[in-house]
């Protein structure tokens, strides 16, 4: 292990995961920290319950689309409702820089009530800390949440259920929230306006179940974007991945960014996004119903489950070419969420 | 996207792939020189269209890939005096020196920002007065015309605490150098963006002495693939010239105005290209009339003679002899999260573009 702790560690991408697993996993173990599931599925007595933490440290607190408020209760909104639960109360830690404006927290705190609204979930606790000048970046958030799951959806978060010929969905357009935070944080003006995609998207999930219980995974396309969950499911080793380029949608105008600083749309976060693997035969009833609602009517079937390729993601390349696409290695984007 | 669709579209990439099947008869071997067109191939899945007659090899022109080890065990002993900020592209960052990297001083104390143009470093030096402003300039004829300019800019506005620490290299000596060293290749796929600068005639005596044709080619896929079949239209005719693929961007006489700003401010040494030795007359040193913006020659450091990691090929990679993956190290050792020699560091190295897209 590195003698100190360096931005990448936090990256979401492979260090992230290997301090994961070489420090809090081997120190905390138990089987439940165990499954790395986004949510921590627990039982408490015949109820099913699942549970998450999140912290929010985005830099700049407020960017075109949202705030850091509205992230930190949409993150863990998400992260509840693609282990197939249904969100229900939420607690908030705040930890504020000596000097914050009054007027960004009620801004902040006010897109959070209003965000929760929307969802359907309570903000049933919290905590206050005010720090020294200069000891934190104006203002973290943390949050937690529960959620009650039902006993059908409780492979979800596994996805060891996922088969060959399973198809892979996403309810929209990569990389807009990355790259509306580094707009706003270079303060750089595009023509069109890049929004962040930060959305609750429990609805629109809840409704996907409604009509199909063949959801056989689904995941929150955040920090390391779409290839980094795609990689973390094929790493299993059991089946392979085939993505089309064509069919994954991208704003014109985050192309044009990811153009000009030579990122790749394919790991920048996303706040909105869930990527589903759904049994064939339900493919396009899943994709009629996402496409139904707001946050899903640019919804795509993006690939398959394959036998070839076992353990790795192949992309076919919007011009006939191939190749494989990796897990992120190093930072793309520090403090997006 | 304007500008960028026309030169992905998939009809016009397949009709080219097939024109190249249907000419290319003798086993041929292109450098691609560039970085940029190495990470362009691989992203696109480029090789997956040729026929097996063409190999395509890695060429040296990744900027942080060919820095030397001691550029970087410089910048690190800068970045450790207490008035120094040490302003950089991001790629340098992780690059490892002999016993830190950037990006670990950066974690104890050092005070290193990125920017994206070294006019950002000039911005920095106004508003830091007491601190130096050291801009680590990397890269060849495509960075050096913005370190140029940053000098003159520091020079008419009197930005004394700006200091370019300079690393910029010329393509075409190495170029000469691979083919010297032996290294068997039938043609060149130029860095387009070199051009945009220097024009086209910086590679008429390579084409002439060595007989290689040499196209200048952008960066997308039908870029790439017209220049493949320029190449190989070029050889299966016995041809050895320069032409240029990228007509939309490059000029045969270049950019007059950055080469007017590299000449005030440069002069050519002798340097030194991992893989490849010293070069001679191959590196831009801050001409003396502006030595007060040298970081060499204003706050000159020794550092020990570095050693190259162990089993690491990047030399050889860079040469175009070997393959990413021919190294030993290549994915199990060496990897982007703990990049042992510098083509894995940088986005355009070969063995980053081979790790990421063709393992």
């Amino acid at each position: 292990m590195d003698d100190k702790i360096l931005l990448n560690h936090g990256s979401g991408g492979k260090m992230t995961h290997d301090l994961i697993g070489s420090l809090f996993v081997r120190c905390f173990d138990n089987p439940v920290l165990k499954d790395q599931t986004d949510s921590a599925l627990i039982s408490i007595d015949k109820n099913l319950i699942a549970f998450t933490t999140d912290s929010y440290v985005v830099d700049p607190i407020f960017f075109s689309g949202g705030n850091i408020g509205k992230l930190a209760v949409c993150g863990t909104v998400n992260d509840l409702a693609v282990s197939g639960a249904k969100p229900l109360y939420i607690s908030c830690g705040f930890i504020i820089e000596e000097g914050f404006l009054m007027k960004d927290l009620e801004a902040i705190v006010n897109t959070m009530a209003d965000e929760a609204k929307k969802a359907g979930v309570l903000i049933v606790t919290g905590d206050t800390k005010v720090v020294d000048k200069g000891k934190c970046d104006k203002i973290f958030i943390n949050t937690s949440g529960i959620g009650i799951l039902e006993e059908k959806h409780q492979r979800i978060s596994y996805g060891d259920t996922i088969e060959t010929g399973d198809k892979i969905l996403i309810n929209g357009s990569i990389g807009d929230h990355g790259i509306a935070v580094m707009s706003a944080r270079n303060s750089i003006h595009y023509s069109a306006e890049i929004k962040s995609d930060c959305a609750s998207l429990n609805h629109l999930i809840r409704q996907a179940l409604g009509v199909s219980d063949n959801i056989k995974f689904m995941r929150d396309a955040t920090r390391g974007g779409l290839a980094t969950i795609l990689c973390e499911l094929a790493e299993k080793g059991k089946y392979g991945i085939v993505l089309h380029e064509e069919r994954i949608p991208v704003e014109e105008s985050v192309r044009g960014m990811c153009e000009i600083f030579g990122y790749d749309p394919f790991y920048i976060a996303n706040e909105g996004k869930v990527v589903m693997v759904v049994g064939k035969e339900d493919a396009d009833k899943v994709l009629k119903e996402l496409q139904k609602d707001e946050s899903g009517k640019n919804a795509s079937i993006i690939g398959e489950i394959t036998e070839k390729n076992k353990g790795m993601v192949v992309l076919n390349t919007g011009v006939g070419g191939k190749r494989i696409v990796d897990m992120l290695a190093g930072e793309q984007l520090p403090r997006i969420c | 996207m304007k500008y960028i669709d026309e030169y992905r579209d998939k009809v016009l990439v397949l009709k080219l792939a097939n024109q190249i099947k249907a000419i290319s008869k003798k086993e041929i071997r292109l450098m691609e020189v560039c970085g940029g067109h190495t990470l362009s191939i691989q992203k696109f899945g480029i090789p997956f269209l040729l026929p097996e007659s063409i190999r395509l090899i890695s060429g040296p022109g990744c900027p942080v890939c060919v820095s030397s080890r001691k550029f970087i065990d410089k910048a690190i002993v800068y970045s450790k005096m207490q008035d120094v900020i040490i302003t950089t592209f991001g790629d340098l960052i992780r690059v490892p020196g002999s016993v830190s990297s950037l990006e670990k001083e950066k974690a104890t104390s050092a005070n290193i920002q990125i920017v994206y143009s070294p006019l950002q470093a000039i911005q920095i030096a106004k508003e830091n007065k007491t601190k130096k402003i050291v801009f680590l300039g990397i890269g060849f004829e495509t960075t050096s015309p913005t370190s140029a300019a940053s000098v003159l800019k520091a020079y008419e506005e009197k930005a004394d605490n700006f200091f370019l620490f300079s690393s910029h290299k010329i393509m075409p000596p190495a170029m000469a150098g691979i083919i010297d060293e032996g290294v068997k290749i039938n043609g060149y796929i130029c860095p387009g963006h070199v051009s945009t600068i220097t024009g086209s005639e910086i590679y008429e005596g390579i084409a002439a002495k060595y007989k290689l044709g040499c196209v200048i080619s952008g960066f997308e896929p039908v870029d790439i693939l017209q220049t493949i079949l320029m190449l190989v239209r070029q050889f299966e005719n016995n041809e050895a010239k320069v032409e240029i693929q990228y007509s939309r961007a490059v000029r045969p006489e270049g950019n007059l105005k950055a080469k007017q700003a590299i000449n005030e401010v440069f002069e050519l040494r002798d340097d030194w290209w991992r893989g490849l030795g010293i070069i001679p007359m191959s590196g831009n040193k801050v001409k003396e009339k502006y030595q007060r913006f040298d970081a060499e020659f204003m706050m000159p450091v020794e550092v020990p003679e570095p050693v190259e990691p162990k089993g690491c090929i990047c030399g050889e990679i860079l040469k175009g002899i070997k393959s990413p993956k021919e190294c030993k190290l290549f994915v199990k050792v060496c990897n982007p999260s703990n990049p042992i020699g510098a083509c894995m560091v940088s986005g355009e190295g070969a063995c980053q573009a081979y790790y990421k897209y063709n393992r």
